[in-house]
């Protein structure tokens, strides 16, 4: 097992390296002088604009670009934005934000999700299945940015039952009705895996052997049912947190939540390389790690998976 | 009115006990007139009609039928496990006196585990994978109320006759055989000391040995606790050697029931009189279609050559000799240990006989058959085809040695491809091997329909609307196709119910007799051995450990393995007088 972890770290590398590689040349190669944006209306002073050209390494090919990018990475200093603060702090202080609603998402998809989910698949054509898998295919149907603008207007603003924006400090509180945003379209796919996994468990031998157990119907689901179905599920989940991060970019869009995805989106508009490239850095890497720990936890929940041979 | 008539039987049948001289003892389950009913999109089905048995206390009854004859059905509306859309729709199901057909869940949950235990019929799935043995036995045994230590889940195991068992309930399934699954699924069956364990096809995909080993003890345990037991079972033999009374389903309708050896010796409805007669653990003879054409089948030298005159002797098709074949199995990190799949193994197939190889799973048997149909490189041995090595063989020539040398396989769910029609599966070896034009081939794929008794309107069916037995039929047309002189038929008829499997084995011998074909039988059956083989090979752990006639190999086996293969058909020991089998 440690070996395997060991492993699993050890290819991070190549893919470290190759994702800043890839994003560092799209950045470089985005059309338009990103100085020469700075000044906006204004005249450009040419003297100012090489002098700033000279401070972000603009003005050298390439691969010196990338190479001089890397070292700073490794001396563990991120440079500069465009505003003159260090990258690091920008990381410090986005990160946090994005992470706390990336959590809350995904606590919000997986508790009603399975829950849902289980109950639906435990009275298949019923009435809450069939009310349920119709309203989750519309909610996959309709587009995010959709849903997140009707919910901020109806639930936020007019009936109040949550705050529409979010303030710059971003706590739980207001993160709330953005979290439900966020956290719909998974939850819908979180509703219907359950659901199917559910389904499947359901006929499953060892389901009819643990009833002829004389195990009470509450035991058959929750030892039986659930933990096997959670297999499937689980893994989603997993994988998910590493999306619901980077794919934040709407939703902290719509309520202005001072998030990566509102810094990423910004940083591309100017043409800040080393900002863009530090916060999708990060985003892949926790994408790497959350991928790891879905494989982790897929071995304990099935123990007929192992890593060591 | 109908209640009354049900009363008046009652008391009919209680005054025979009496008259009989008994204790008026009440049977332990008693069904009377059931009938459940499947719901499906295509409205209501009948599985089962009138069923009717009953079972006294300690008493073993066996149901025997094929598949879809309803028999798992009943038992499992006694336990109250019909699938979601199965329920009772007419009759009684009567437990020590108490009518549970329609019981409520929760006085079934009462029932179930301590009077009324199950052991289901496949171990590989009906144990949960991703808990460990030992938590599947603590919850049966919490959920009845018996103490559920450590120490209580090891004696419950031992008891049902696996090894070390404190150490085994600590693994997982997936660390199990076959074999000690079931014995799990037994002790979880029996852990809380039921008075009636519904036993559904217990051993039937365990191979022959383990199978009469856990039946063996199966029978003491129930016999010690005093369990009565209703088996289902699709071996007529089986029921017969291990239940009091057999009840025979047909259709969903109990069609015959008495005492086993009774109905076996007497078997008043014809459905029965087939099932007695085809049943291949009764069989005591090969099919003699040859000899009722008036050939021996030890002359049938040269297809198509019964001018050959004079007892001269056949000549080996197939010699296999010294053939192994070992695989490197990982074992991490570039290690590699060998595990010797065929260990040294020759033997002659000689032209226009049957020979077949027995074994049980993981004897080696089919990577055997493998190799002599060129899929398999031997790691040593020669395999040599009418008188040529195959390994010497380039590709053309291979090409050509397909042509003469063909496969039926197992599963004829799988080895046929559900998106080809019947005639295109039939005409494809044909057209591959470029031989006639179109109408030829039409033509061609008419006569084998004809041959293997399909009517010709399959030829615009799909796999998916034939049923296991037609499927093997066409299996058996396409291996025909190429006029071959060897069929290898790899466990050919081991997934066909018993009557099917009669049909189809009657099929393959008078293919034989008409059209001289030799056939490498590979099977872990050897009441089929018995009606088919003229030699056979018994194969152990990759080793040849016997290999003589049929006849002498059944009447006197020369290795103890050999004996006990034989030892554990189900019903091998019961005497019937010949003219029934």
């Amino acid at each position: 097992m440690t070996t395997y972890i060991l492993k699993r770290f050890l290819q991070l590398i190549p893919v470290f390296l190759g994702a800043t590689l890839l994003v560092y040349f799209l950045v470089f190669s985005l059309p338009g002088d990103p100085i020469v944006a700075l000044f906006g209306d204004k005249p450009v002073n040419e003297a100012v604009a090489s002098q700033l050209r000279a401070q972000y390494h603009l003005d050298q090919p390439f691969w010196v670009q990338y190479l001089l990018y890397l070292k700073s990475i490794f001396t563990f200093d991120l440079g500069q934005d465009f505003s003159g603060r260090p990258i690091a702090a920008v990381l410090g202080e986005v990160f946090p934000v994005t992470a706390r609603l990336a959590i809350m998402a995904l606590i919000f998809e997986a508790f009603f999700g399975i829950l849902f989910g289980l109950i639906a698949g435990l009275r298949k054509g019923k009435l809450f299945d069939a009310t349920v898998l119709v309203a989750s295919l519309i909610v996959i149907g309709i587009p995010i940015f959709v849903l997140g603008f009707l919910l901020q207007y109806f639930i936020g603003v007019q009936l109040g039952w949550a705050k529409p924006t979010v303030s710059s400090a971003a706590t739980v509180q207001d993160l709330i009705l953005p979290a439900i945003v966020l956290g719909l379209g998974s939850f819908a796919y979180v509703l219907r895996l359950t659901r199917t996994s559910v389904l499947e468990n359901m006929s499953a031998d060892y389901v009819r052997t643990a009833s002829a157990k004389g195990l009470s119907r509450f035991k058959v689901v929750r030892v039986h049912i659930l933990r096997n179905s959670l297999i499937p599920v689980i893994t989603f989940l997993g994988a998910d947190l590493g999306a619901l991060m980077g794919g934040a970019i709407v939703t902290e869009g719509i309520f202005n939540i001072p998030g990566v995805g509102n810094r990423l989106y910004r940083a591309v508009l100017s043409g800040e390389g080393p900002t863009v490239v530090s916060i999708v850095t990060v985003l892949v890497l926790i994408y790497c790690l959350s991928n790891l720990l879905v494989d982790l936890l897929y071995a304990w929940l099935d123990p007929r998976i192992r890593y060591d041979s | 009115m109908k209640g009354d008539t049900l009363n008046a039987s009652v008391e009919i049948q209680e005054a025979d006990v009496r008259e009989a001289g008994f204790a008026a003892v009440r049977p332990l389950l008693e069904i009377k007139d059931l009938a459940i009913t499947f719901a499906t999109s295509n409205g209501d089905v009948q599985a089962v009609r009138n069923a009717h048995l009953t079972i006294m206390p300690g008493e073993t009854v066996a149901i025997v039928g094929e598949s879809g004859s309803g028999k798992s059905t009943t038992a499992l509306a006694a336990i109250g496990l019909l699938p979601g859309n199965g329920r009772v729709s007419a009759g009684q199901i009567l437990f020590d006196g108490e009518d549970i057909a329609n019981a409520g869940e929760k006085r079934m949950i009462e029932l179930r585990g301590n009077s009324i235990g199950m052991v289901p019929q496949d171990p590989m799935s009906n144990l949960n994978p991703v808990w460990k043995i030992g938590d599947q036995v603590r919850e049966t045994l919490k959920a009845n109320g018996l103490p559920s230590g450590q120490d209580d889940v090891a004696t419950v195991l031992s008891q049902a006759g696996l090894p070390d068992a404190a150490r085994r309930a600590k693994q997982y399934p997936h660390e199990f055989s076959g074999g000690m699954r079931q014995r799990a699924l037994i002790a979880i069956g029996l852990s809380c000391q039921p008075r009636l364990l519904i036993a559904d096809e217990p051993t039937s995909a365990l191979d022959v040995t383990v199978q009469r080993q856990i039946l063996d003890h199966l029978d003491k345990m129930t016999t010690e606790l005093g369990t009565a037991v209703l088996l289902i079972t699709h071996d007529l033999g089986l029921a017969a050697e291990r239940a009091d009374k057999v009840v025979v389903m047909y259709r969903g309708q109990v069609v015959e029931s008495g005492p086993s050896l009774e109905l076996l010796q007497n078997p008043q409805h014809p459905y029965t009189q087939r099932l007695v007669a085809s049943a291949p653990s009764l069989a005591s003879r090969r099919i003699q279609v040859a000899k009722e054409l008036g050939v021996e089948s030890d002359e049938l030298l040269a297809p198509g050559d019964a001018t050959v005159a004079g007892p001269a002797v056949a000549d080996d098709v197939l010699q296999i000799q010294n053939l192994s074949k070992v695989f490197k199995l990982r074992s991490g990190f570039g290690k590699s240990t060998d595990f010797t799949a065929v260990d040294d193994v020759s033997f002659g197939v000689k032209r226009g006989t049957t020979t077949a190889i027995v074994g049980e799973s993981g004897s080696g048997k089919s990577t055997v058959a493998q190799m002599v149909l060129n899929l398999l490189t031997p790691t040593s041995g020669k395999i040599i085809f009418d008188g040529v090595d195959t390994s010497t063989l380039n590709s053309k020539e291979i090409f050509a040695f397909r042509r003469r040398v063909q496969p039926i396989f197992q599963d004829p769910y799988g080895s046929l491809d559900p998106m080809y029609n019947i005639f295109r599966t039939i005409e494809e070896p044909l057209r591959t091997h470029k031989i006639g034009d179109k109408a030829s081939r039409e033509k061609k794929v008419r006569e084998l329909l004809d041959q293997v008794s399909l009517p010709q309107s399959t030829m615009q069916r799909y796999p998916n609307e034939l049923s296991g037995g037609q499927r093997q039929r066409v299996a058996i047309a396409r291996a025909l196709a190429l006029d071959p002189e060897v069929i290898i038929c790899d466990e050919a008829v081991s997934a066909l119910d018993v009557l099917v499997q009669a049909q189809v084995l009657n099929l393959l011998a008078e293919l034989q007799s008409r059209l001289g074909l030799t056939y490498l039988f590979i099977t872990h059956d050897l009441a089929v051995v018995r009606q088919i083989a003229d030699h056979v090979c018994v194969m152990e752990q990759g080793k040849l450990v016997e290999t003589g006639s049929t006849d002498d190999v059944f009447d006197a086996p020369q290795q103890d393995y050999t004996k006990a293969l034989l030892n554990a058909i189900p019903g091998a020991r019961l005497m019937l007088p010949p003219e029934v089998a």
